[in-house]
């Protein structure tokens, strides 16, 4: 298939041949970074824009890295350090940007949808590297990636995510993709950040721990947040962990193969033990390494897409 | 002022009972008159058109003062014109806000000067619309405000409401709230369901609209004094209101055409045209919705007009001003959503646009009688066309129903019999 889209915003978007296509692109730069010179020419001579207005390190890094393997010439914006603190508009600035003659624009925000209207006013490319809760596309490919990758195939596999659900980007992204392709997705958590709303897409949703790693062959834990504890979504992180984080205990819920997933940065012993995130059955690092190839991958696609 | 005669028109005056074709006239005081003792009377002939009383918005955003980058006397009058307005009532939440005498005064001065509709003030029931100290009632009522509302805000001290309540009722001032309770809304961007749970947005629950709902049918009814509920949304906030209704309580509410016409389910584009609070809500939502106005739950038909510019409103969907203007699609929109669709017929809707906004305001007789100013508004209910926001008299441009394909069309509005609008 030929990739025709300028911009990649959300999973919801795509078709499963797209994704598809993806990581079978990213199977390929895969291998780029285990070569001896982690370097090819296919975005020599373009110019990407990371742009976090909202911060990130992790995210920003591997996208950093995916670019400068591919070639590419690369600036970096922060929020604190641009003109929206002078009060300029998001579109101004994004358009004066792109009047550098610019050819993609890797951005992160906390307002859900600001990539999407964005990339209707810019001919150059847009890549979404996380807007608010809504989406997160690139670490949504990565897990299912990893998961491909381990277990041969994601239809049909039963693929748990656990935490807060409501508030995750990255839960959101993994459920369409995981749709998609054919798998059977699992939801859980505190009722309060679990809601039932997500049983309208064909989703299990499960408040009870027990109930959702029966059968998994995959399970993501997410990580959960302080401000939610005093926002009142849950008592504590000490009752979370015990009703909701993996341990030695839990653990024996999940199929001896089963894969454990962690988006990170980990909270050890919160969403889960130390042990387990060190353990045989976690894959968390490689999740990164696979993040790299799926950034080079989705770079090389919209940034040389035919126009 | 010249007199002329409006000849063959369907004419639907529900304030009189009529719905029958026949012939009505303007005298040269503006005035409706017997055909028959106009003596130099020129004639229109409006054979297969709809004569009505001018239509009445209980909510408007006039934006003068404050933001008049957005809308002005002028420019949001001659909207309502477009639209078969003829008598709006101006939202108190200027800048300043309408919470004294002075602001009163102003608005009348400027609609002298500028307005081509009837602009009837309403006053804040708050000073600074704060929800801490009751503004000036009594002297904003000498100013003559036709209403109070916090609109844009809501008080959530409930003492405080009561205590307004009782006081405006001796002022005999109608109430019209904006239900919100704010810590159930707080920092919600649009309605809590499917749609935000799948967007990744902070919901405003149902709830937060049906609690004040209900707190103020209770004050309606221990104080028996009227509180009209603006933009109702919620299936909830209807049954509510239906109950209290059956038992007599002076409780009346208003639905927009964006609230009977579109969903949650919009907001996936991230247009910001579909923004507003209330919030669209879901399908569920909508259908009891025009259940209510069929089931005349809901009397009133408002457009809650509220203009913002293109910079306000071209921002992240999280970040972008509530509000959309409504006054110059609100008929075509309600007459093709609720009479193509049989929900209620072509007397039914001009009722909820004039006798019933009317009522709310405690305006008796507003009908075209002889001797009655001539305030009326002529419809072609053949007419289909496309909305172009480009054609718009309002100054903004903030409207979800640009491009979309309407039936039934305003295409005369007189004030005082002088024509304000023609097509």
């Amino acid at each position: 298939m030929q990739w025709t889209r300028k911009d990649l915003l959300s999973l919801y978007d795509l078709s499963g041949d797209e994704i598809t296509y993806i990581l079978d692109t990213a199977e390929e730069f895969k291998k780029v970074s285990e070569r001896r010179v982690k370097k090819v020419p296919a975005l020599r001579g373009k110019t990407v824009v990371n742009f976090f207005v909202e911060p990130s390190t992790r995210t920003r890094v591997s996208f950093e890295l995916a670019e400068q393997r591919l070639s590419a010439d690369i600036v970096n914006m922060q929020a604190q350090a641009s003109s929206l603190l002078k009060g300029e508009t998001l579109l101004d600035t994004v358009k004066n940007i792109e009047a550098l003659q610019v050819d993609l624009v890797v951005m992160r925000h906390s307002a859900p949808g600001a990539q999407a209207f964005i990339a209707q006013h810019l001919s150059c490319g847009v890549v979404n590297a996380g807007d608010g809760a809504h989406s997160h596309p690139t670490q949504a490919l990565l897990d299912i990636f990893t998961i491909r990758e381990k277990k041969g195939r994601v239809a049909g596999l039963n693929v748990t995510i656990v935490g807060d659900i409501i508030h995750s980007r990255v839960a959101r992204s993994n459920i369409w993709g995981l749709l998609k392709l054919g798998a059977n997705v699992t939801v859980a958590g505190p009722a309060t950040m679990v809601p039932k709303e997500f049983e309208s897409i064909g989703v299990r949703v499960c408040h009870n721990l027990k109930d959702a790693l029966k059968d998994a062959d995959v399970v993501n834990m997410l990580r959960i947040q302080r401000e939610r504890q005093t926002a009142g979504f849950f008592p504590s992180t000490g009752e979370y962990s015990k009703f909701f984080g993996l341990n030695h205990d839990t653990m024996k819920y999940l199929k001896p193969d089963a894969l454990v997933m962690h988006p990170g940065p980990i909270n050890r012993d919160v969403e889960l033990t130390g042990d387990i995130a060190d353990g045989p059955n976690s894959v968390i690092l490689e999740q990164v390494t696979n993040g790299l190839a799926i950034r080079m991958a989705v770079l090389y696609l919209v940034g040389c897409v035919k126009k | 002022m010249k007199e002329y005669i409006l000849k063959n028109a369907r004419v639907i005056d529900p304030g009189r009972n009529i719905d029958s074709v026949g012939d009505i006239g303007v005298d040269a005081e503006g005035r409706f008159a017997e055909p028959a003792a106009l003596k130099n009377a020129e004639v229109i002939d409006l054979a297969g058109k709809v004569i009505a009383p001018g239509f009445i918005d209980v909510h408007v955003h006039l934006r003068h003062p404050g933001n008049t980058l957005a809308e002005t006397i002028a420019t949001g009058t001659a909207a309502a014109a477009a639209g078969g307005f003829t008598s709006i009532v101006a939202m108190p939440n200027t800048k300043p806000a309408a919470d004294t005498v002075g602001s009163i005064e102003l608005l009348h001065r400027l609609a002298a000067k500028d307005a081509v509709v009837r602009v009837l003030p309403c006053g804040c029931m708050t000073i600074g619309l704060a929800g801490e100290e009751m503004a000036p009632i009594g002297s904003l009522k000498s100013a003559g405000v036709v209403a109070l509302s916090d609109d844009g805000k809501c008080i959530q001290d409930h003492a405080l409401m009561r205590r307004i309540v009782e006081y405006a009722k001796a002022f005999d001032l109608p109430i019209m709230d904006h239900c919100e309770e704010y810590k159930l809304a707080e920092g919600g961007v649009m309605h809590e369901g499917k749609w935000s749970v799948l967007l990744g947005m902070n919901g405003i629950p149902a709830a937060a609209e049906e609690i004040i709902i209900a707190r103020n049918i209770i004050f309606a009814r221990q104080i028996d004094w009227k509180i009209h509920m603006q933009h109702v949304s919620t299936a909830g906030s209807v049954k509510l209101l239906r109950a209290a209704r059956a038992e007599g309580v002076k409780v009346t509410g208003e639905a927009t055409p964006h609230h009977l016409t579109l969903t949650d389910e919009c907001i996936k584009k991230f247009d910001t045209n579909y923004k507003m609070n209330p919030p669209l809500r879901s399908e569920e939502d909508r259908l009891a919705l025009i259940e209510g106005v069929a089931d005349d739950t809901i009397i009133v038909i408002a457009t809650d007009h509220a203009p913002h510019t293109r910079t306000a409103k071209e921002v992240e969907f999280d970040y972008a001003p509530c509000g959309i203007i409504g006054l110059e699609t609100a008929f075509s929109v309600c007459y093709t959503e609720l009479v193509k669709k049989q929900v209620i017929n072509l007397p039914r809707l001009i009722q909820k646009m004039t006798t019933g906004p009317a009522d709310v305001l405690g305006i008796a007789g507003y009908d075209m009688a002889s001797g009655k100013a001539a305030d009326f508004v002529v419809i072609d209910p053949e007419a289909e066309y496309v909305i172009d926001k480009n054609t718009f008299k309002s100054k903004s441009r903030n409207t979800p129903f640009d491009g979309r394909k309407v039936s039934g069309k305003v295409i005369m509005t007189a004030v005082g019999g002088k024509i304000v609008f023609r097509v």
